[in-house]
């Protein structure tokens, strides 16, 4: 049996034979049928940012408005804070091996386990963004006539959203990181390499983890950019940043006048 | 439930099969009996001959230590259990490492000297240390281990007499799916009568490699749906497929309600155990420490070890006390 790939026994080792895997195809250690290159692992990288954008956007659109709502009513603390913390205590692969007996194998299990690892920081980020926003800003937004909707929708929200944000970005690099299980319940990820050592050997759990890597920095600085694209709209909308100026400058005339 | 019936007459085969091994090693020691296995031992002769099978503490080995190591699952963590515990018998002072991972973790502890000896399969040693195809891999199991003990032996290390069991994948189905096919017994048959039409659900590896579903495509032309999963039985039982790729010795195994499938064109590779050990800790065994390792494992006949795998995976005892439950039915400790 001849297979259109070099077999590349003890060619390169380390990081190099990672590289290589990553760039070029080969046969597998086991023999039989060809891995690696930018085609497969390209492919691996989509469906790993597939399932993950998809248990985020799920997660953002659980988390955020249960967040805000608890956040403006300013009750619920220990909901927020204890689910988060009770969320984060368990391990996705005991859920993914525990749904397995209510949903089965497959995307949709991928995807609620990761929805609920991806929920717990959003919602405390958004409970706490919202509860921080000042009592007097709220009630004067209250005192211009707006309505509860209105003061969660133009005040609460845009003031949250850094913080929002932050959550977002801590879920988004844990889920990334943990797709790598999506293989053990029928859904193919970068996890297929390092969960396939006799197929991809030992470049290819290396290299899995270098894009998976890669992947979650890039993550993190794209959402990291967005934060910072909407903290100012935030402050701006909440006139909140020229009066604590304000308060600072009070400070300082103190100081100078000792000198 | 019928759990504990079934615990209890697999107890009463263990004792059954201890005592004939221990009889055969004791009237005659040609060892030849180690690769015939079962046959003989169901009728279970009741002579238990316990003196002679009785590990004696050696009081040369007093001060000399080992380090067992095992990889992370039930019946490694068993193997590597016995194996210590008898040496610790032979008196040995051992050092347990049962917890190395993978095999490629495994093989690095035991390169560096991190452990001095851990049980592999054959198979598994051949293909991911040594770089064997598996299409290359013998078939007979004598020379597959030929083949690893030379190979081993360009890395410093000593591959011990291999067990009388293999752990092997198995093809396996409930008994409603078997009949749902017209009870083929061959992966053979299996392959004419399910055709494609039907799911395999496998650890994910086995989607990509040749002695797993790669050769069920291309050996036995049947090509199931494959369903990457951990589950194994429990896909069965929560029909997320019709068929899982067991492993032979899987305490599951012995249950009523599972069938396996005979893999008639011998497309899987023997998979017996060899306590894999450094050629520096071979003197520190001498002769006695060997004579205890191949005693010990000689009555691991497939049915004892997934008797010993139920145990844990089942019946969710602790590895170690499985272990010394095994040397005591085997009149090896007290």
């Amino acid at each position: 049996m001849s297979l259109p790939c070099p077999d590349v026994a003890g060619r390169h080792s380390g990081f190099v034979d990672a590289f290589d895997l990553i760039f070029h195809h080969r046969e597998s250690i086991s023999g039989g049928v060809c891995v690696g290159g930018p085609g497969e692992i390209g492919h691996l990288a989509l469906l790993h940012l597939e399932v993950s954008l998809v248990a985020v956007v799920i997660a953002v659109l659980i988390a955020v408005p249960v967040g805000l709502w608890l956040g403006h009513i300013r009750k619920g603390e220990f909901l927020a804070v204890s689910v988060s913390n009770v969320g984060r205590a368990v391990p996705s692969l005991a859920l993914l091996a525990f749904f397995v007996a209510f949903l089965g194998v497959g995307f949709t299990n991928v995807t609620l386990v990761l929805t609920l690892l991806a929920i717990p920081p959003i919602l405390t980020n958004t409970y706490v963004g919202t509860r921080q926003v000042e009592a007097e800003t709220v009630a004067a937004a209250r005192g211009v006539g707006l309505t509860e909707a209105q003061i969660v929708g133009q005040v609460e929200l845009p003031l949250a959203l850094p913080t929002i944000f932050a959550g977002i970005r801590t879920s988004a690099v844990a889920v990334v990181a943990t797709a790598t299980i999506a293989p053990l319940a029928n859904v193919q990820s970068l996890g297929t390499p390092i969960l396939e050592p006799q197929t991809y050997g030992d470049a290819g759990q290396l290299a899995a983890a270098i894009v998976v890597a890669l992947i979650t920095l890039a993550v993190d600085a794209g959402l990291g950019m967005a934060q910072r694209a909407v903290t100012p709209r935030g402050l701006k909308v909440g006139t909140h940043a020229p009066e604590r100026r304000r308060r600072f400058s009070l400070g300082t005339p103190a100081k100078t006048e000792t000198t | 439930m019928n759990t504990t019936t079934r615990a209890f007459t697999a107890l009463l085969a263990v004792l059954a099969l201890a005592f004939a091994v221990a009889a055969c090693g004791s009237s005659s020691s040609s060892g030849s009996d180690t690769t015939t296995g079962t046959s003989s031992t169901d009728t279970g002769a009741p002579t238990p001959a316990a003196d002679t099978t009785m590990i004696k503490k050696d009081p040369a080995n007093a001060g000399k230590t080992l380090t067992i190591g095992s990889k992370n699952f039930a019946e490694q963590f068993i193997l590597g259990e016995i194996y210590s515990q008898a040496l610790e018998a032979a008196g040995f002072t051992v050092k347990k490492q049962l917890d190395l991972g993978s095999e490629q973790i495994a093989l690095k502890a035991l390169k560096a000297g991190n452990v001095d000896a851990y049980p592999e399969y054959t198979g598994t040693a051949l293909t991911s240390f040594y770089r064997v195809k598996t299409q290359d891999v013998p078939a007979d199991p004598a020379q597959s281990f030929d083949l690893l003990k030379s190979d081993a032996a360009k890395d410093n290390i000593t591959a011990m007499p291999q067990t009388p069991f293999q752990d092997t994948f198995v093809v396996t189905s409930t008994q409603a799916t078997a009949k749902k096919y017209g009870n083929p017994t061959t992966i053979s048959e299996l392959a004419a009568k399910a055709g494609s039409k039907t799911t395999l659900s496998g650890f994910p590896e086995c989607r990509q490699r040749t002695d797993c579903l790669l050769g069920l495509n291309s050996k036995y032309n049947w090509k199931p749906k494959f369903v990457s999963s951990q589950g194994k039985y429990a896909d069965l039982e929560a029909k997320q497929a019709e068929f899982t790729m067991g492993f032979g010795t899987d305490g599951e195994q012995l249950l009523k309600k599972y069938v396996h499938y005979a893999d008639d064109k011998k497309l899987f590779p023997p998979y017996y155990v060899s306590l894999l050990t450094r050629n520096d800790a071979v003197p520190k065994l001498g002769a006695g420490g060997q004579k205890v390792i191949q005693d010990v494992q000689k009555p691991l006949t497939e049915k004892v070890m997934a008797e010993l795998n139920s145990r844990v995976s089942i019946d969710k005892k602790k590895p170690e006390d499985v272990a010394a439950d095994y040397l005591k039915a085997a009149h090896f400790i007290k």
